[in-house]
């Protein structure tokens, strides 16, 4: 059993080479990070930052790029107790150095290959490694045929609190535009605009029937957001027949209520 | 080594807490939910927990079996692998040096590593000496009330020394092995080991 000693994943310096702000509280940061292995659409990678004195902290973050694209990027949620958050989306800017290692996680991934139907369940930051995917998709479908096209369609769902809140809003509406074997769907749970026909209510038995493929259709299913809607979604996927290995699952945050 | 970064100041714990903050972790009071999949949702009627020798004898424990086995309250601190750490946190479950003796007894012989099999099909590889002498348990209440489901309910390995992924959710097997297999997150890139102390988080590390 001697197997070649596995290799470490290194800590990589990257360069901030775009901040884009996307909504009140998210910003994606674009890195170019010499000799980045690659990723696959889902993945994840941890940052550190180091103090002066030479003191260090991590977090996780989802890739939100495409493995195609050219510069790595993350898209941050700040949150307002957080350490590491409120630094990316407000400190940090173009020409900052960072330091990241990855890609981390290879189960909550997706490539065209693992096929489709793909369908994405996405709350607010959540929808992050989703976009990868999306974006992975439509670039990698860009030079397949139609029918290729049609065997890999894809929906997604995403709940946000407001109009506002949705992360990119615009590139959403674009990709769905010029694509029609995808949809994207929305849900505003706590405030809509004065013309909406869309959902407002929270992601619900009901809508994941309305929204999803029949289970016998066996669609590849991604769900991330925060652990109350991903618990509760999970379920109900499982309850209308999805395989549960076919349900894979990103959760952040605290669980609601007694936890 | 590591660059500084340009306006970063950070929040620092005080030094009783960073003392115990393993490298790359902090502290959290929430209790996060990391699961790769559904929450499995096992009736105690059906559950059972099986110690499972390489020779294939096992000993099996129904749940009503398992609740009348010598228990013991743990508080202890936990780290996952995703930063989180959280401290004293209080359990109560059958360590497994009671049920390897119990299993002894039914011709179930220890073997050096252990697979942890789970419903919902998660698996995790631990060596056997890490689950012995005190150091593991399979636990089933977690402050004062039964384990909820999300946090692996109805009940799980409890190893708190090493990250928290090898504190697999929803077992149901220890299946003791000659060698040491990688389980679900160890084949997806995690480390074999998984020591938070000295950050094996990745393989590799």
């Amino acid at each position: 059993m001697t197997a070649p000693a596995p290799t470490r994943i290194e800590w990589r310096l990257g360069t901030v080479v775009e901040v884009i702000p996307e909504t009140s509280r998210t910003r994606t940061v674009v890195l170019d990070v010499p000799g980045w292995p690659g990723h696959r659409a889902g993945q994840h990678v941890d940052v550190r930052l180091t103090a002066e004195d030479g003191y260090q902290t991590e977090r996780s973050y989802s890739i939100a790029s495409a493995p195609e694209d050219r510069h790595l990027s993350l898209t941050v949620e700040r949150l307002d107790e957080g350490e590491v958050s409120p630094y990316l989306t407000e400190e940090l800017r173009k020409g900052d150095k960072l330091e990241i290692r990855g890609p981390i996680g290879g189960y909550f991934a997706w490539d065209i290959s693992v096929g489709g139907p793909l369908l994405l369940i996405g709350g607010g930051s959540g929808i992050v490694p989703l976009m990868a995917m999306l974006r992975h998709r439509e670039i990698a479908l860009k030079a397949r045929d139609r029918a290729t096209r049609r065997q890999i369609p894809a929906r997604l769902l995403y709940s946000s609190r407001r109009w506002d809140d949705i992360i990119y809003r615009e590139e959403l509406a674009r990709l769905a535009e010029n694509d029609n074997t995808l949809e994207v769907i929305h849900t505003l749970t706590r405030e809509q605009p004065e013309v909406w026909n869309g959902y407002r209510r929270r992601i619900d038995r009901k809508m994941l029937n309305e929204v999803g493929w029949p289970a016998a259709e066996n669609p590849r299913i991604f769900v991330c957001g925060p652990t109350p809607l991903v618990e509760s979604a999970a379920a109900t996927l499982v309850e209308l027949g999805h395989q549960p290995t076919l349900v894979k699952t990103e959760r952040f945050g605290p669980t609601g209520g007694t936890g | 080594m590591s660059p500084v970064s340009r306006g970063f100041r950070g929040r620092r714990p005080s030094s009783d807490k960073a003392s115990r903050l393993p490298p790359g972790q902090y502290e959290t009071r929430d209790f996060p939910v990391l699961s790769a999949g559904p929450t499995p949702r096992s009736p105690l009627d059906k559950w059972d927990l099986t110690l499972t020798s390489v020779a294939g004898k096992t000993a099996r424990w129904t749940w009503d079996e398992f609740q009348k086995l010598p228990r013991e309250k743990i508080t202890t601190d936990i780290h996952c692998v995703t930063k989180w750490s959280k401290f004293d946190t209080q359990w109560e479950g059958v360590s497994i040096d009671t049920l390897l003796s119990e299993a002894s007894s039914r011709g179930v012989v220890a073997s050096p590593y252990v697979m942890a099999k789970c419903d919902g099909g998660y698996t995790t590889n631990v060596p056997l000496a890490d689950l012995v002498n005190g150091k593991g348990w399979i636990a089933f209440i977690y402050d004062g009330a039964p384990l909820h489901p999300e946090h692996g309910g109805p009940a799980r390995l409890l190893v708190p020394h090493l990250y928290f992924w090898k504190s697999a959710k929803w077992v149901r097997e220890l299946r003791l092995m000659d060698q040491n297999v990688p389980g679900f997150w160890e084949d997806a890139g995690y480390h074999i080991y998984g020591d938070p102390w000295r950050e094996q988080r990745y393989t590799g590390d």
